[in-house]
């Protein structure tokens, strides 16, 4: 809790929540030499240059003036077509969707929109560090459920029964998740869909590693039965498009909800950047080669560290999406901050403590393989040292 | 050739040093099993060297110019344009020779210590050649790219080290 005197100045809600533990790993790790870090979760390739050239020309062509709140239509009607193409879901580039700055926008829209204050939301841990609190700024109560390995991280629906309460409004759905790398398969999704339709649940459904899915054909939540009208989808060009810095995403979903997200937007936001818009519309127009590029180095990365995890003796389910491996460590008796830290100083290593992921993370860390094959090599070669002196 | 192998030679035309058991890491098949394919295509010529990609004018005084020559031949009667490439890429100066549509026949790249070396091939050697009825000689004069690797490309990672 702030002590210092302006503190009295600041919300209750905004004092409940606490800084996220990263915050720590990047300061320590942010003072070091030599680090190889996989706490990056973010792509290690530079956007692509038609991309980038394509923002440098509109901004030339003197496209610098605020856009439609929802979005260049331009862009809007490509998402469409995308969505339909890519995982066979239709929605209206009228009104059923909203070009937000990130992802990361696109679900504190939703929330605000959906939320009345005390409304309860399920967040399966562990998760994406965001969804929490961004529900507590939003007026909701967020419910953990947590997911084990021996699962390999999946949400079981009696899972959801459990935690179901007459408050329960929505459900945060993360797949490929964040930090686990695990991907719903179509089944899986079917089941946790019956729940979520016998308890006439909201989903709000963040797709943003979609693209980055190595085993099996990828489903959308709303392409599951009955799912369309009670799903949020939220997606983005970070990932898929090695497009971060630009903050730009989207949300999809039933009208009524997008017209009250799109009314926060315009109030709060007013637009997203317009020359990221510009470069996320050559992205879907002529990027899908460069995704399937990115998506199959990813994938042999994934394998090398797989492998030689599996050699050093750390357990470690096989992820199938996103680009983040999440070995247990529990063997080495430490819990996960320590592992992480005692890494971090003897061998110039960073990853990131599954605890600041939820209390399920516990016992395990978040390796990023979005990092070059050398480095990645020599950073197990490091782990492995120090697995050996504990 | 199969997907597999494809993947072998893309990930090697990336980086011809990388570790047999690295290569077999990264596909998630053995080691022995990326040697016989290694083996296989080695046999089979489709790979047919590895090479390093050197930036000369770094740390040497004594550079190299390359000249890329546009050479108009008469085609033989029935060897058509192959013999009088043969002709031209046995000499151990021709770094490259390629068959071209267009307004000439031959690209010849040629390498030399100076551009009177290169000079004294062209007229010595290349233009002598009783097929080649005309040269176009064009000196590089800065490599930016070559082999799809940028020369002065700053690859440092940009990304914060942690990151949600």
């Amino acid at each position: 809790m702030i002590t210092e005197p302006t503190s009295k100045y600041l919300s209750n809600t905004v004092q409940s929540i606490q800084p996220s533990g990263i915050r720590r790993f990047f300061d320590l790790a942010s003072s070091m030499e030599n680090v190889i870090s996989l706490g990056v979760g973010e792509p290690d390739f530079v956007t692509p240059w038609n991309v980038i050239e394509a923002s440098y020309h509109s901004l030339e062509q003197g496209y610098t003036a605020y856009t439609a709140n929802a979005g260049l239509f331009e862009l809007r009607k490509e998402i469409s077509r995308y969505m339909k193409r890519r995982f066979g879901v239709a929605y209206s580039a009228e009104d059923e969707m909203v070009v937000t700055v990130g992802a990361s926008q696109a679900i504190d829209l939703a929330l605000r929109a959906v939320l009345n204050p005390g409304e309860e939301v399920i967040v399966v841990e562990p998760s994406f560090v965001s969804y929490a609190p961004t529900v507590t700024l939003a007026g909701g109560v967020p419910v953990p459920v947590n997911t084990y390995s021996e699962d390999d991280f999946k949400l079981q629906p009696e899972q959801i029964e459990a935690a179901v309460t007459e408050k329960t409004k929505v459900l945060m759905l993360c797949s490929p998740n964040n930090p686990t790398g695990t991907v719903l398969s179509k089944r899986d999704l079917e089941k946790i869909a019956e729940v979520v339709e016998k308890h006439d649940l909201l989903v709000i459904s963040d797709e943003i590693y979609a693209e980055l899915t190595y085993d099996e054909p990828y489903t959308s939540f709303p392409a599951v039965k009955n799912m369309r009208d009670r799903t949020i989808l939220i997606s983005g060009f970070s990932k898929a498009f090695a497009m971060t810095g630009w903050r730009l995403g989207f949300a999809c979903g039933p009208k009524t909800i997008l017209q009250a997200m799109l009314k926060i937007h315009q109030y709060t936001m007013m637009c997203a950047p317009t020359m990221a818009q510009h470069a996320a519309l050559e992205a879907l127009v002529n990027g899908q080669k460069d995704v399937v590029k990115m998506k199959e180095s990813y994938r042999q990365r994934r394998s090398l560290v797989i492998h030689a995890l599996e050699e050093m003796g750390l357990s470690c389910h096989v992820p199938g999406g996103a680009f983040y491996v999440f070995p247990s460590i529990e063997k080495t008796g430490l819990s996960s901050e320590e592992f992480a830290e005692q890494l971090l100083m003897k061998e110039q290593v960073a990853v990131v403590p599954g605890s600041v992921f939820g209390e399920s993370g516990e016992g395990h860390v978040r390796c990023s393989y979005a990092t070059s094959v050398q480095k990645l090599e020599e950073a197990m070669r490091r782990i492995e040292r120090f697995l050996k002196t504990l | 050739m199969n997907s597999t192998e494809r993947e072998l030679l893309q990930l090697i035309e990336k980086n011809g040093r990388l570790e047999t058991a690295t290569i077999a890491k990264l596909m998630g098949i053995s080691v022995d099993e990326t040697t016989r394919m290694l083996e296989k295509l080695e046999k089979e010529k489709v790979i047919l060297g590895y090479s390093a990609i050197i930036d000369w004018t770094k740390g040497t005084e004594d550079g190299a110019v390359t000249a890329m020559i546009d050479v108009k031949v008469t085609p033989k009667r029935g060897v058509g344009f192959d013999k009088v490439a043969e002709r031209i890429y046995r000499f151990p100066e021709v770094k490259a020779v390629y068959l071209m549509s267009g307004v000439y026949d031959l690209s010849v790249s040629i390498e030399g210590k100076t551009m009177a070396e290169v000079g004294r091939f062209v007229s010595e050697k290349l233009s002598t050649i009783d097929s080649v009825i005309s040269t176009t000689t064009h000196f590089i004069l800065k490599k930016y790219k070559h082999d799809g690797l940028v020369f002065s490309d700053n690859d440092e990672d940009k990304r914060i080290v942690v990151s949600p």
